[in-house]
């Protein structure tokens, strides 16, 4: 019900001549944004399409084993990381809900990883790992005499620690999301549950899941695409090392731009696109209404 | 049915106690140890920093007397980057907000022709994720001619931010009543009058929730400001503590301290505008 229909539906000769103007105003008011789409999406996207438009790039990028180890990589990241990283978020949400003066205090600390950027963390966490001088392999040394792992030198460590990096900097996130989601559940169901003398178990299972459902797979989802563009985690933690063996698609891209291969870059991207656009799609399905 | 309040604990409220303790400890120690090792760092002097002390020997501020005076190799631009990311950041903010609330103004309130065409363009952006336009729009400043300059990271920050602020920003002023803008009609209110006067005091929550986001986002952003900029004086800070990992022999205490400082502004505005944050952008983050 905007002015405009307000408008038109009154029959006075003064406002229909108005009828246009706040349509016009509305035109002008959307152009700076319609312009900022054109020259920074539009141009851009096409721009890389058209890059990537050789099918002989698609056949050197599956001939590259970087790509598939990085396509596999990122596979790991989102069914693994993302799910073990949202159930971890789900368990918390519970935790914080509780009432405890402590937990409030708790809570006010836990969003740092949120708050702070990530870059300084990152640097951080990779110092602590270093191999010689890293405080975590003091400390090993310390209680033990032994030397520590060279962690970040071994492939399925590095991506570990990358994964467990990405989990660090946006837990709070999503559990201050799905927080809101328990608090928004009645009480009263929980009352009457204890009532019926319900177990814990029996509480989520019949009260907090199914209320919580539709949050908790939009949050995966969304997850998901927004970690596909994670290029800090594993960028500034392992550089793509060792070896290329722990890059991920949005590393990938960078990779090969460093090389000068563009196309291979934006091939890298197109292939992810099938994986995308659905979830996309469905995002948008949800948020548009 | 509330016990009285000097009686010992039961058992079983112990227990409870003590589980949620074994919850709570673990993610306290979870989050405060990659900041606490940065604060440490930041505090020990070289020798202390490497030995793997949990707390040093000899506390000290040298460390920031060094990035404050410039002291180091990778410190010698430091207050031109520091500089260079305020600039940047107070820039998209305004430039976004500038274009977002006109743009979720022309859409809810004046239900312009193609608005909701429009809106559904923004969200597809928005959930495009950003490293893969990384290297297009990297390509696409260079053929504009604005690489190395401040205006290439933030108008891509303008392109990333925008989106998202336009669907809060629509989402908060459709909870807006109509009558107010038939009134202000009626009253004589031109559009640009309704939009000053009505619109933009009202929105002003909303307003402030969606700068503080586009503020922080370019503040922290790292992978656009280390493609888009590369000269020593025209990058931003974030870049600059990239650069440290160029060289083996980083000053690791150093980079913490620089890292620390430049984590200090985003986290104060952050704590600051957090009423505004959690009601304005989390509960339109994801709706359920």
């Amino acid at each position: 019900m905007a002015i405009t229909l307000s408008a038109s539906e009154l029959p006075s000769a003064p406002l229909s001549a108005r009828l246009s103007t706040p349509q016009v105003w509305g035109i002008a008011m959307l152009v700076p944004y319609l312009l900022v789409f054109l020259a920074f999406v539009v141009y851009p996207v096409c721009y890389g399409l058209w890059l990537a438009r050789h099918p002989a790039s698609y056949v050197a990028l599956f001939h590259d084993p970087i790509f598939a180890r990085a396509a596999v990589n990122t596979l790991i990241f989102l069914v693994i990381g993302i799910n073990f990283k949202m159930l971890v978020a789900l368990f918390l949400s519970g935790f914080f809900i509780q009432e405890r003066s402590w937990i409030k205090w708790l809570s006010v600390l836990f969003i740092l990883p949120w708050a702070v950027p990530s870059i300084p963390t990152i640097l951080s966490v990779r110092f602590m790992l270093n191999p010689e001088w890293g405080v975590v392999n003091q400390l090993i040394f310390k209680f033990t005499g032994d030397d520590g792992p060279n962690w970040l030198n071994d492939p399925t460590v590095a991506l570990t620690m990358a994964i467990g990096m990405h989990i660090w900097k946006s837990l709070p996130f999503w559990t201050l999301i799905l927080m809101t989601g328990r608090l928004a559940i009645p009480g009263d169901l929980f009352e009457a549950a204890d009532v019926d003398g319900a177990s814990w178990w029996q509480k989520f299972r019949f009260i907090t899941w199914p209320s919580m459902q539709i949050l908790y797979i939009t949050c995966t989802l969304l997850s998901m695409i927004w970690t596909l563009g994670d290029f800090n985690s594993v960028y500034l933690l392992t550089g793509g090392g060792p070896a290329d063996l722990t890059h991920v698609l949005a590393t990938l891209g960078i990779r090969y731009l460093r090389l000068d291969q563009l196309d291979m870059s934006m091939a890298a991207i197109v292939c992810a696109l099938p994986l995308v656009l659905p979830l996309v799609y469905f995002m948008m399905k949800r948020l548009s209404r | 049915m509330k016990p009285p309040a000097f009686r010992l604990p039961t058992l079983r409220e112990a227990g409870t106690e003590a589980r949620l303790l074994l919850i709570g400890i673990p993610v306290l120690i979870w989050t405060m140890v990659p900041i606490y090792h940065m604060f440490l760092f930041a505090i020990s002097p070289k020798e202390d920093a490497f030995s793997g002390k949990l707390w040093p020997t000899h506390p000290t501020l040298h460390n920031f007397h060094i990035v404050f005076y410039q002291q180091h190799y990778f410190l010698r631009d430091f207050w031109i980057q520091f500089w260079n990311s305020c600039v940047i950041a107070a820039a998209t903010g305004a430039l976004t907000l500038l274009i977002a609330t006109a743009a979720a103004f022309a859409i809810s309130r004046l239900r312009v022709p193609g608005g909701r065409w429009v809106m559904n363009l923004a969200l597809f952006t928005y959930f495009i994720p950003a490293a893969f336009l990384a290297v297009p729009m990297y390509r696409t400043m260079g053929t504009y001619g604005l690489l190395n300059n401040h205006w290439a990271l933030i108008l891509a920050m303008v392109t990333i931010a925008s989106p998202y602020a336009i669907w809060v920003l629509k989402q908060a002023s459709d909870k807006l009543p109509v009558e107010l803008d038939e009134a202000a009609i009626m009253d004589g209110a031109s559009i640009p009058q309704l939009f000053r006067l009505v619109y933009v005091p009202l929105m002003m929550p909303s307003l402030v929730a969606i700068g503080t986001y586009a503020v922080l986002l370019a503040w922290n952003e790292y992978l656009y400001a280390f493609l888009l900029l590369s000269n020593d004086k025209e990058i931003t800070l974030p870049v600059a503590l990239g650069n440290f990992l160029a060289a083996d022999d980083s000053p690791w205490e150093l980079l913490m301290t620089t890292g620390f400082i430049y984590a200090l502004p985003p986290a104060a505005i952050y704590y600051t505008f957090k009423r505004y944050m959690v009601g304005g952008l989390t509960a339109g983050a994801v709706k359920s």
